[in-house]
């Protein structure tokens, strides 16, 4: 469903991604890990195209992912994404940010947006938080309302882009438990994450990035339980150790 | 002072014709430099270098040149070129271009206030470059904006008065034209002075109320 292909990305003279190749299918969960500043969210960002990659190729069933090409809205209708920082828009209600997408760039009618959007704010367990505004809610609930937000568009995939860094610990998990859901549902989703524990029980697929290539990938399990590369090792180790 | 209400009563009719023709200069200026303002805005932020360039250039160029300079090209000048505009047209379009310098660089950072995340989920969402703007970027720029748009309208009202060199018949001039005639120059531009102050009150007030909520309300 997501097809990269030898992906090149430069910041100017810096280049951050140097060569990539991957493929999730659909229902697949792929976790990314990997240190700060391997290009985790880089990737990820291209695959929506938030950012633009200068060689290779990103495809999402079968469309080329090119932010400067008009298809490029059809490609964020279908793949969605989560953001660390949740992004909620502060001068619109938690339903309004769920219903934004589907109603302006859907052109869904309003009325069955809306139902449609209590539904999945029910879902995230917000429900009766459907008319406060972000500002009002914990960090959270606001990232459950983002998950909601992207679940509205009906996408095909999600990425989320450490989804629980911003948090306080003890809300870690409210968070974790509905990206657990979306699993069980076979949801397509590509997770960057620190969070090994949860990589272990809900991913298919790992991939280590380090200094913006795949140095390792495989399954969970293997990967993040018995690592071959010395650097995902040395990784796991510290990331566990800290926790 | 029994003189003085006399005269006063005397002069309002003609003063308060004067004041209307202020209040249309400003209204129209300040949607004039409004429109071009917020033209100017998008263009410096759209990220297309060209249109950058060309919003910075104007910019420069139309707060270089006094108010004044710009008015007396456009109701002296323009006529050689064929385009021959009534004194009202003139100030109006004269102090609408001229104050779109000053309204664009507030627009401007105003809308670059607004973290760019949003614009990064409204376009994980979707959405286009106008879409952002007016749903996500706009809304919350707008109260961020609103404050200074309100000080600017105060000097709008004020500067209104130098569509009086132009032959406009605004609060000044209507002043001037008066005192010249009477000799009565301590009535007559007391009255034009409370009277700008009368207009410009509820818009001070205005403004200090946007600012205490801007400062004590959620973002
Ligand atoms: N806008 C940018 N301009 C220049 N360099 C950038 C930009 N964004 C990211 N980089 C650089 O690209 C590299 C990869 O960044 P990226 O954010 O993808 O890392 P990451 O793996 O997500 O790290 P983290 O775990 O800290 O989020 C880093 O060296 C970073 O400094
Ligand atoms: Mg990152």
């Amino acid at each position: 469903m997501i097809e990269l292909r030898d992906v090149h990305k430069s910041y100017g003279p810096l280049e951050v991604i140097k060569g990539i190749d991957a493929t999730v299918n659909k229902g697949e969960v792929v976790c990314l890990i990997g240190p700060s500043g391997s290009g985790k969210s880089t990737i990820l960002r291209c695959i929506n195209g938030l950012e633009s990659y200068q060689k290779g190729t990103i495809e999402f069933d079968g469309i080329r992912v090119d932010r400067d090409h008009r298809s490029i809205v059809e490609v964020r209708t279908h793949v969605s994404m989560v953001f660390q920082r949740f992004n909620l828009f502060p001068h619109r209600t938690v339903l309004e940010n769920v219903i934004e997408g589907p109603v302006w760039v859907k052109k869904e009618p309003r009325a069955e947006a809306r139902d449609r959007g209590l539904a999945l704010l029910e879902r995230v367990g917000l429900a009766e938080k459907a008319s406060a505004h972000p500002g009002q809610l914990s960090g959270g609930q606001q990232q459950r309302v983002a998950i909601a937000r992207a679940l509205a568009m009906q996408p095909k995939a999600i990425l989320f882009d450490e989804p629980t860094s911003a948090l306080d610990p003890e809300l870690v998990g409210e968070v974790l438990a509905v990206m657990r859901g979306l699993a069980e549902e076979h949801m397509t989703m590509m997770v960057v994450t620190h969070e090994i524990a949860f990589a272990r029980d809900v991913a298919d697929r790992v991939l280590f990035l380090d200094g913006g290539r795949i140095v390792e990938e495989g399954r969970a399990d293997e990967v993040l339980v018995r690592p071959q590369n010395v650097r995902t090792q040395d990784f796991l180790r510290r990331v566990i150790d800290h926790v | 002072m029994q003189k003085f209400f006399q005269d006063a009563v005397e002069f309002t009719p003609i003063l308060l014709e004067g004041a209307w023709a202020t209040i249309l200069v400003t209204l129209g200026s300040l949607v004039l430099s409004t429109l071009l303002g917020l033209i100017w805005a998008l263009m410096r932020i759209s990220g297309n270098r060209w249109l950058d360039r060309v919003a910075i250039v104007f910019i420069n160029f139309i707060r270089g040149v006094p108010i004044i300079v710009q008015l007396f090209y456009i109701y002296f000048v323009m006529p050689d070129f064929g385009v021959s505009l009534t004194a009202m047209q003139a100030a109006i379009i004269g102090l609408g271009i001229a104050y779109s310098a000053y309204q664009a660089e507030n627009f401007r950072a105003g809308i670059e206030a607004i973290d760019h995340g949003q614009v990064e989920a409204a376009q994980s969402i979707g959405m286009g470059w106008f879409l952002t703007m007016r749903r996500v970027i706009l809304p919350q720029a707008f109260r961020i904006v609103l404050p200074p748009y309100g000080n600017t309208m105060i000097m709008m009202l004020k500067d209104s008065s130098q569509a009086s060199t132009i032959t406009v018949a605004e609060l000044a001039l209507q002043g001037k034209l008066i005192a010249a005639s009477t000799f009565k120059n301590t009535t007559v531009f007391t009255l034009v002075a409370v009277f700008y102050l009368v207009m410009c009150i509820p818009l001070i007030l205005l403004v200090a109320r946007l600012e205490k909520a801007n400062s004590g309300g959620r973002r």
